[in-house]
């Protein structure tokens, strides 16, 4: 099995590293283009701000190269974001992977949306072995609005999308590197896809 | 929903937790790696490392604690203490940290929080006040609380979000070590007049004590150190207690 996390400079690929070490497998952090289209299972991480995060994907050619990954695929957080559409974040243009487009959090609710919340609706591999309503670590101002790609929602002002799935490939707004039991069975999950 | 978050707070210096740990289960008490792990298996939302060492050493040791929490625990995690360029919040979130919490630094050059959230996003941002309530006017204090300056806790906290913060760590100097429960009035009015996390701190005795600041203080979370470290209050008893209360928790 190689897994690659692509490095690209957003970020807090460590602990995702560490996460899938305890699960016994070692990822490579790379931004190589070759060593990306050869993996069995890529890891899009990002954490930070969309527009200067898509600007670094586009320094390095990953903007065009990621979308076109015909192996499984999992963005986390704003690497999740970036695979969208678009996002009011710097009024960024993100990879259009997905079809939805990601807002912000009215001033209704504080924002940053940070803590244990939980994920339902829940419907794909990714979430096999894990119950409706399991709680997972969010920490975001923007979200991707309810759409048909998704495969779970969270609640918080709105019912939007937590995380998504077209084809190969899968995005979730919350950490699973960070969420306890039930984070490290996603990522063995995607592990197995 | 999301749920209100239960944060231990654990001191260190030199790699070392330094004040009493009473942990039946624990091979050695003074490990913060063997706590950590310890406290995400006994329910706690996230952890805060409060690191005192001021030593160059002290420092590196710092580094490899950092390390071996991201490494070993699956919760979220924030270290503080003595942080004050966007070089020592750079190793530390390279480290594996999830957040920063800075003080101090924040108050004598206001600039470097929103140098931070600029270049690493403000959740990783969290702004420690410790204040005094003197003649009935919040103040921001330095080093413990031992240093007045003339910041007013509100002004001071609302500047705070405006420059970047994500969350916000009060700590009242009145309540802290005192365990006769938070400062639920001033949290309720930093909650009220903000639009960022709320973390009480301070004053910690009992699980009613939680509840009210809760319920009274509106905070959105509560940390705590030797109510948890002595095993005074369980986190998963602490969590079922708050549930019965309609208060939304992970558990």
């Amino acid at each position: 099995m190689k897994l690659v996390i692509i490095n690209y400079g957003a970020g807090n690929i460590k602990s995702i590293q560490f996460a899938f070490k305890r699960l016994g497998v070692d990822a490579v952090l790379s931004n190589n283009t070759e060593e990306i289209k050869a993996a069995d299972k890529v890891i899009f991480p990002g954490v930070g701000e969309a527009k200067s995060a898509m600007l670094m994907l586009k320094s390095t050619g990953l903007d065009t190269l990621i979308p076109n990954l015909t192996q499984p695929v999992l963005g986390i957080c704003l690497g999740m974001q970036l695979m969208c559409k678009s996002s009011e974040e710097g009024n960024t243009k993100g990879l259009g992977i997905f079809n939805v487009d990601v807002k912000r959090f009215s001033n209704q609710v504080k924002v940053p949306q940070m803590g244990w919340n939980t994920i339902s609706e829940l419907k794909s591999p990714l979430f096999k072995g894990i119950k409706e309503d399991e709680f997972m670590y969010l920490v975001h101002s923007f979200y991707a609005e309810s759409c048909n790609e998704q495969i779970a929602t969270t609640n918080y002002e709105l019912h939007y999308a937590s995380a998504l799935q077209k084809d190969n490939f899968y995005g979730v707004q919350f950490h699973p590197e960070k969420s306890s039991v039930a984070g490290e069975q996603i990522l063995k999950n995607f592990l197995e896809l | 929903m999301l749920t209100k978050r239960i944060i231990p707070c654990l001191d260190i210096k030199n790699g070392r937790t330094v004040k009493g740990v009473n942990f039946v289960d624990l091979r050695d008490a003074g490990d913060p790696v063997e706590l950590a792990k310890q406290y995400a298996l006994k329910g706690a939302d996230e952890l805060v490392f409060l690191d005192i060492s001021a030593t160059l050493e002290g420092r590196k040791t710092r580094i490899e604690m950092v390390l071996k929490v991201a490494e070993q625990v699956n919760i979220p995690f924030t270290v503080g203490g003595g942080i004050s360029s966007i070089a020592d919040v750079d190793v530390l979130l390279q480290s594996g940290a999830d957040k920063v919490s800075i003080n101090s630094s924040a108050v004598k050059r206001p600039e470097l929080i929103n140098e931070l959230a600029n270049k690493f996003g403000s959740q990783c941002v969290v702004v420690a006040i410790d204040a005094k309530n003197i003649n009935g006017n919040w103040m921001v204090h330095l080093a413990g609380g031992t240093i007045p300056t003339e910041l007013n806790l509100f002004d001071w906290a609302k500047e705070v979000e405006q420059r970047g913060a994500g969350e916000i760590l009060f700590t009242s100097m009145d309540n802290d070590g005192t365990k006769d429960g938070f400062a639920n009035e001033a949290l309720a009015k930093l909650s009220e007049e903000l639009n960022i996390p709320i973390i009480a701190s301070g004053g910690a005795g009992t699980i009613q004590h939680f509840i009210d600041t809760f319920k009274i203080g509106k905070s959105d979370a509560a940390l705590a150190a030797s109510v948890f470290h002595f095993g005074e209050i369980p986190i998963l008893d602490l969590k079922e207690a708050l549930k019965k209360e309609n208060i939304p928790v992970r558990l």
